[in-house]
């Protein structure tokens, strides 16, 4: 089942209001990672809106294409998504990290709509590899996309998923790299640079489209893009901002893992009025 | 002579037979297909086997992935790489996800032999013991191996099953075989020898000789380290007051570790380790390293004679 198209500025409202959710169960969690989640916001927004197909009702239809969360600590934005396209009631986002909680601090099956824990990063490209296998084995035509951070890209075994995606030719997978350019030390670049990024995608095997990954007419024409791209798995490198939304979290690396505090909260929220 | 085999063909030929009549087996391998015999599934079922190249994390992880959409999913390459290289992709998205992906890991143990310390699983027990979700076997011969590997495609559910390199001489009388039943070989109340895998002939050697000097010892084989087999432990703790456990495998963390924790839990008893203590291994041949490792029958038999009250 996939739902109704949306139009940009549609979406543009569900991604800010996506935005609003994240401040909101991260103040109230009191820990978390605002700044990776917002800047996947528009991403996953237009995925989810435009894209995916699934069906709510029944999460494990065996026809619904799979979403992977590699870069795990963003799951607010996740649930943000999950609970807005009708997977549990939105209530259920303020029990984020608590004890007991279909809502871990990173991804669990527990949750309907997730396929597969993530959180020890670099994991998730290899667990979309097995999907899109499984896929072109059953002769389903369901697509695989996974997103991926890009200083959790520094982990060797994305390289051997890369590898392998591009070996077996995997062209029902989309990747999608939300490349904010931040890391929990600093930027990428110092840190550990990875650049040229679509010219190592590339030598692996893989079709590249760079877009700005907070424009949504580029986003849904990434998407679109993908789906004609026969042979060779796809990736999308969006160029994000970090906490993007939020003038005072925007290319803040220090909001990586730390939650706003409620004053904190209330001035995003207005922002994101 | 007993019939000697090799546990790693009779899991290539047995993964066949279950790819035949269950098309939802997939196979996945590391560059070790001819090694491990996963290569019996692949000649056969082409479509269904995917070589992954030198790379264990991404292996895992995949197998994770392939198990998400329902498949039945066999893993296979030496101990060490199953257990150690891809720990982290076994532990949250095999262990934790709880999957259907059955690890069978081959060349375990010391007795690879000429390869060397590098190459000798033995601590692979003891990683993945500490996994929740993970069911361990550890088959003592050729058919076994076959019992193990059915179990493991029939009951839903993360498996590390763990394989020698060599051949294993045929242990008769086994009985039947069910998860997490043990199975005793011989009877006696004069002690007990408690062993898994390749120590299980060692064991009955040394049970033979025992007898001879008047001993009647009870062994025991712990094909499944998990789940285990608490009952028929307890009661040899009960009925015979000494348990002398025997793997091919350091004596930290392992099956010893595994009886001492239900034992002191629950009927304190003396425990003696048979098995590599706590040092790599090296090269040499099997039989030369059994010796050097403290691994034979009779270091077995000398275990139980000195600990006799």
């Amino acid at each position: 089942m996939a739902n109704k198209q949306l139009t940009v500025q549609e979406l543009e409202t569900k991604a800010k209001e996506t935005r609003r959710l994240i401040i909101q169960m991260l103040a109230k969690a009191g820990s978390g990672h605002p700044g990776g989640s917002l800047s996947a916001t528009d991403l996953i927004t237009a995925l989810y809106f435009n894209v995916l197909r699934f069906n709510p009702a029944d999460p494990l239809w065996p026809d619904r294409d799979r979403f992977h969360m590699s870069k795990g600590h963003c799951c607010p934005l996740w649930y943000a998504i999950l609970a807005q396209v009708g997977y549990f009631p939105q209530e259920k986002l303020f029990t984020l990290r608590q004890l007991g909680s279909m809502l871990q601090g990173h991804p669990d099956r527990k949750t309907p709509g997730v396929e597969s824990a993530s959180g020890s990063l670099g994991q998730g490209l290899s667990v979309a590899l097995g999907m899109s296998l499984a896929a072109k084995m059953d002769q389903k035509d369901y697509r695989v996309y996974c997103l991926l951070g890009d200083g959790e890209i520094q982990e060797g075994s994305v390289w051997e998923a890369a590898m392998a995606c591009g070996h077996f030719k995997c062209d029902n997978l989309c990747a999608i790299l939300d490349s904010n350019g931040c890391q929990i030390d600093g930027k990428c670049a110092d840190v550990m640079g990875l650049e040229p990024l679509a010219a190592k995608w590339e030598a692996f095997g893989w079709k590249v489209i760079e877009i700005n990954g907070h424009d949504m007419l580029q986003i849904l024409a990434a998407y679109e893009q993908a789906k004609t791209i026969k042979n060779k798995p796809t990736i999308i490198i969006a160029r994000t901002i970090k906490g993007k939304g939020v003038s005072f979290m925007e290319g803040v690396v220090g909001f990586h893992g730390k939650a706003p505090t409620q004053e904190e909260a209330q001035k995003a929220l207005k922002e994101l009025a | 002579m007993a019939e000697q085999l090799f546990q790693r063909d009779v899991y290539g030929e047995t993964l066949v037979t279950l790819g035949a009549a269950n098309k939802n087996i997939v196979v996945l391998d590391a560059d070790l297909s001819s090694s491990t015999r996963t290569s019996l599934f692949a000649k056969k079922f082409p479509e269904r086997f995917f070589n992954m190249g030198v790379a264990e994390q991404n292996m895992m992880a995949t197998a994770a992935g392939l198990a998400s959409c329902g498949k039945t999913v066999f893993v296979s390459t030496f101990a060490v790489f199953a257990s150690g290289r891809a720990w982290d992709q076994v532990r949250l998205a095999i262990s934790y996800n709880n999957f259907n992906v059955k690890i069978v890991a081959t060349h375990a143990g010391i007795t690879v032999g000429p390869d060397g310390a590098s190459h000798q699983a033995l601590e692979d027990i003891a990683l993945m013991r500490v996994l929740p979700n993970m069911n361990i076997i550890v088959p003592c011969d050729g058919p076994q191996t076959a019992d193990a590997i059915i179990a493991a495609a029939n009951q839903p559910g993360p498996f590390y099953i763990r394989l020698g390199r060599s051949k294993t001489p045929t242990i008769e009388g086994k009985g039947k075989f069910e998860l997490g039943k043990a199975q005793i070989l011989a009877e006696g109340n004069d002690a007990t020898i408690v062993a898994c895998g390749i120590m299980v002939s060692q064991a009955l050697a040394a049970v033979k000789s025992l007898a001879k000097l008047g001993k009647k010892v009870r062994l025991i084989n712990v094909h499944s380290v998990r789940p285990l087999d608490n009952a028929v432990i307890l009661k040899a703790a009960k009925e015979t007051k000494l348990l002398v456990v025997c793997e091919e495998h350091n004596i930290i963390g392992g099956l010893a570790s595994s009886i001492d924790e239900v034992v002191a839990e629950n009927y304190p008893v003396k425990v003696i380790r048979v098995g590599v203590r706590n040092r790599f291994g090296q090269s040499g041949e099997s039989e030369e390293l059994l010796k050097e490792y403290g691994l034979t029958a009779v270091d077995i038999e000398k275990a139980v004679l000195s600990n006799l009250s």
